[in-house]
């Protein structure tokens, strides 16, 4: 019998489940590496010279390069491993957050002092299409 | 022999260490958040717990992918304070208390609750922040605290209803405990709150003064939430809230709420407080 996996319809939203830490073992050790002081000096010296001593993936590489976090995610990535990039960036989650959202810093912090992301058509894919 | 005599429920948001440890704390932005907790720090100064039972989740500080503990007790002497990727933050070391620690572990697991024993680790702000928050800015931290780390960073985190009842097993283990102790359990995390992907910056302020009135009143009840809900209405992360059912299930079934704070936003996450007085 499959899995239950009812938070698949969650909007915007990937849920770091089993599968997701299966694709993205490597990819968070990676990031796990940046808590290290050292480990960040050399990543920021070369970045791309210090991701290929990891076995992770091109596209994963790419993403990292890119910034792009919600590729990241997509590629088994871990807020919470990735949050160690943020900090290496020298960038607060606040940041880090919006760069997610597609807004910049400004409006998202504008809309977290308004009260957050509303949850009224925010619960379920479906409502969004 | 040990009592629980309160337990505390607080957000652990990152941000807000950043913030006091950079004297931030008179800001217009972060200024409100202090002064939720300035009757708290009166409150704690005057009941000077011994141990401090601290239910936190580890944000890949001290467990990286390798080895990822539903549930893990810290029964060490000390622990450091880790660096989560800006240093670590200017706080003191952690002082344990190994003999409580490990006397729980025992009773807990024979009451079937399997729990993974450290020795060795260093604590992140899921469990430095909420100490700052009631604690200020002291050199060393006043009182002994075990750290009680719960996974909720790799899905499942266990359910809410199984924090509950471990809940419980936590309060049979101290009251077990022949050593004359005033012992708080602090839950930490949450409230409602969406770190990533597109809906990043999700709140719910109706959820979360639900829970909070719930967990005062009908903390079983509360405890039948499924994981889908809190990720749902409360954000992917704000399933953190599943730590303060632990608390809640160690103390009495009627508890006097003392104090209750509840602020948005602290960066992207509700902060939300309560302090719960057992009746007994």
């Amino acid at each position: 019998m499959a899995l239950e996996k009812p938070y698949k319809d969650i909007p915007g939203t990937t849920i770091f489940d089993s599968a997701k830490a299966r694709q993205g073992y490597q990819l968070n050790q990676f990031f796990y590496s940046l808590m290290r002081a050292e480990n960040r000096e050399r990543f920021l010296a070369d970045e791309s010279a210090y991701l290929n001593e990891w076995n992770i993936t091109d596209d994963q590489k790419q993403a990292i390069l890119d910034r792009d976090y919600n590729r990241v995610i997509a590629l088994g990535g871990n807020i919470y491993f990735f949050a160690k990039l943020f900090f290496t960036d020298e960038i607060s989650f606040e940041i880090g957050a919006s760069m997610m959202t597609g807004v910049s810093q400004k409006e998202y912090r504008n809309m977290m002092l308004a009260g957050g992301r509303p949850i009224d058509g925010n619960r379920y894919i479906e409502e969004q299409e | 022999m040990a009592r629980i005599t309160a337990g505390v429920a607080t957000s652990h948001v990152p941000a807000i260490g950043a913030a006091l440890d950079h004297g931030k704390t008179k800001e217009d932005y972060w200024a409100p958040i202090f002064q939720g907790y300035e009757f708290s720090q009166q409150w704690l100064a005057g009941e000077k717990p011994d141990v401090i039972f601290l239910v936190y989740n580890d944000h890949a500080s001290a467990f990286d992918m390798k080895l990822i503990p539903t549930f893990a007790i810290g029964c060490g002497e000390q622990f450091g304070i880790a660096d989560e990727g800006w240093g670590p933050r200017p706080v003191p070391d952690v002082t344990g208390h190994p003999d409580l620690a490990w006397h729980i572990s025992q009773s807990v697991i024979q009451q079937d609750f399997d729990l993974t024993i450290i020795n060795e680790m260093k604590v992140d702000h899921g469990l430095t922040v909420p100490l700052s928050l009631m604690y200020g800015q002291p050199d060393a931290w006043p009182v002994q605290v075990i750290p009680f780390a719960v996974n909720v960073v790799l899905y499942p985190a266990p359910s809410g209803r199984r924090c509950y009842e471990i809940g419980k097993a936590i309060r049979r283990a101290v009251d077990s405990f022949d050593e004359d102790l005033n012992v708080q359990i602090w839950g930490t995390g949450g409230m409602s709150h969406q770190l990533q992907g597109p809906r990043a910056g999700l709140i719910n302020k109706q959820f979360d003064n639900d829970f909070l009135d719930r967990l005062v009143t009908d903390p079983d009840g509360l405890a039948d939430i499924p994981h889908v809900e809190y990720m749902r209405e409360a954000g992917s992360e704000g399933v953190e809230l599943v730590m303060w059912l632990i608390m809640r299930g160690a103390l009495d079934d009627n508890v006097h709420e003392l104090h209750r704070f509840y602020h948005v936003p602290a960066s992207n996450t509700a902060v939300g407080h309560l302090i719960l007085k057992n009746s007994s």
